[in-house]
């Protein structure tokens, strides 16, 4: 596993570039992950990584578009405007989970 | 006596009552509970919309399944009431149990994608997920005269997840018997970033897609479907991407019976969250769910459930003595993936080994070929049935084993894969690797 510098913390990813350790992520750290995809968040993309990071911690995996959706309370519609094109990738990548589960 | 209350009489619920019944002591009484006389053999749907399979040929009498002995009751469930430990049915009656296991499954909900749609447009759009619906598409299929079909997923997790692919090389096999095949325009559209989830699997199938000219549209995550007005209809995505279809075959979003979430049981498509290895409910120590009607990290289909209740059976013969489950589920899953032309591919798999090539289930002899095509895997898919009806449900042991073994597979770090699609590892420390989305 590589480990990388970014907001003046070093972290761990995997290949991808996916953080691989909960407690390493920071507000700031979101922050950069995001402007290395292009991304500037908003408060509205705060509050979706937010709901992301709770649910992983009480539920142990990254919730899906459908779960950020019914129990976020954010529409598929909008995670697509903040999160363009691969929106569950991209804001777990932001919230420094792993990715969704690949569906089997 | 004690009760084990067996929600559904599906492939698990059945499996595990009869397993159970012989398993259990004499002072167990077990009731099953379904709201549908009739059981369908799922696998068999696949083969309705070409006419190879009626529906006599995929259905039987629930009850004639399930052994003399366990009491079974038809009726619609109302609500699970875990902290009285029962289970009301819509029809008043009370249940009471001691155990209780939810096998009622998963289905397609069409309702969930909004479809515009009129009366000109009916017969545009289809699915094979339910016999009625099979059956329709059968009708459809029978005088379609050629154009731009359309075969899609919703969204994951669905029951089998290789029947859209199966169905699209059947199709293209079905066309090119009737010799209208160069007047369809196959596409595969699936919110998955392949043909399929996992690496190996996903190069393999996608060549046989690409093989038979099937296109492949990935990442579409659909929006709504259009199809008013007569002749052709669209499917549009959330990243406002529109194709165009004179017929679609869609495979509606899965989720679990609609009592999962009255009772609070269910996650956000009604399955119901459980321990991956013991398939106990994570809330309650006297639920278990099994089968499709879980949220197991693996496929949804029937060799999951067969091979996960065969540990159920030992784990819970464990857990009402109060002793620690020692039988633990690894995700075990086995499909025949019908190809055309009379041949079939095989994959089998767990949560951590992704599907690879080899023989099945002896190393060398086979007889089966995983991950290649074969008429004998197809006459194995076709054979299937009959042990379905005949071993499977009444519970005799096969002699495949229900954890995976990696006999006769060739591992992945042996397999020459291109890696295409894996970013480049960050040749310092300092870089920061971007993800290619």
């Amino acid at each position: 596993m590589p480990t990388i510098t970014i907001a003046s913390s070093d972290i761990e990813v995997n290949d991808e570039g996916f953080m691989t350790k909960y407690d390493e992520w920071n507000d700031e750290i979101g922050e950069a992950l995001a402007a290395n995809i292009g991304l500037t968040l908003t408060p509205e993309h705060w509050e979706v990584i937010r709901f992301l990071r709770e649910d992983f911690a009480s539920q142990g995996e990254t919730a899906t578009l459908r779960r950020v959706s019914t129990l976020g309370g954010k529409p598929t519609k909008t995670l697509f405007k903040l999160f363009p094109k691969k929106p569950a990738k991209k804001m777990s990548y932001i919230a420094g989970l792993p990715k969704p589960q690949g569906c089997v | 006596m004690k009760r084990l209350l067996i929600l559904g009489a599906g492939t698990a619920g059945t499996m595990a009552a009869n397993r159970l019944h012989k398993a259990l002591p004499d002072d167990w009484q077990i009731t099953v509970v379904d709201n549908d006389p009739i059981h369908v053999y799922q696998p068999g749907l696949l083969f309705i919309p070409f006419g190879t399979y009626t529906r006599r040929d995929v259905t039987k009498q629930r009850k004639k399944y399930l052994a003399k002995g366990i009491n079974s009751i038809l009726g619609a469930i109302d609500l699970v009431e875990p902290d009285q430990n029962q289970v009301r049915l819509v029809d008043g009656t009370v249940l009471k149990y001691d155990q209780l296991v939810i096998a009622t499954g998963t289905s397609v909900q069409p309702g969930e994608t909004k479809h515009l749609t009129d009366d000109a447009s009916a017969s545009l759009v289809h699915q094979f997920y339910t016999l009625d619906g099979a059956e329709a598409l059968a009708k459809t299929l029978s005088d379609w005269p050629g154009g731009k079909l359309l075969v899609h997923i919703t969204e994951m997790p669905i029951k089998c997840p290789v029947a859209p692919l199966e169905f699209s090389f059947l199709a293209d096999s079905f066309f090119r018997d009737k010799g209208i095949r160069d007047k369809v325009d196959i596409t595969y559209v699936t919110p998955l970033t392949g043909a399929f989830t996992k690496p190996v699997a996903s190069k393999y199938l996608g060549e046989m897609l690409s093989d038979r000219q099937i296109n492949v549209e990935t990442d579409f995550y659909v929006e709504h479907i259009d199809s008013r007005g007569a002749g052709s209809g669209r499917l549009v995505s959330f990243d406002e991407r529109e194709l165009e279809f004179d017929l679609l075959v869609t495979v509606p979003i899965n989720m679990g019976a609609e009592y999962i979430e009255r009772s609070g049981l269910g996650d956000e498509l009604r399955h119901v969250p459980v321990n991956k290895h013991s398939m106990l409910s994570n809330a309650y120590n006297n639920i278990f769910a099994i089968g499709d009607a879980s949220n197991l990290p693996t496929s949804k289909a029937g060799s999951v459930a067969h091979f996960a209740v065969e540990l159920l059976e030992q784990n819970f013969l464990q857990h009402i003595q109060g002793q620690p489950m020692t039988h633990e589920f690894d995700g075990h899953a086995n499909c025949f993936i019908e190809s055309g032309g009379g041949k079939a591919s095989l994959i089998d798999f767990n949560y951590n080994t992704e599907p690879l090539p080899g023989t099945y289930p002896f190393p060398k002899i086979g007889p089966f070929h995983l991950l290649g095509e074969s008429r004998l895997n197809h006459q194995g898919k076709l054979g299937f049935r009959w042990a379905y009806w005949n071993l499977l449900l009444p519970g005799r042991n096969f002699f495949i084993s229900p954890t995976m073994s990696m006999s006769g597979k060739t591992p992945a770090s042996e397999l020459d894969l291109e890696q295409d699609s894996a970013p480049q590892s960050p040749d310092t420390e300092s870089e920061i690797p971007v993800p290619t989305f």
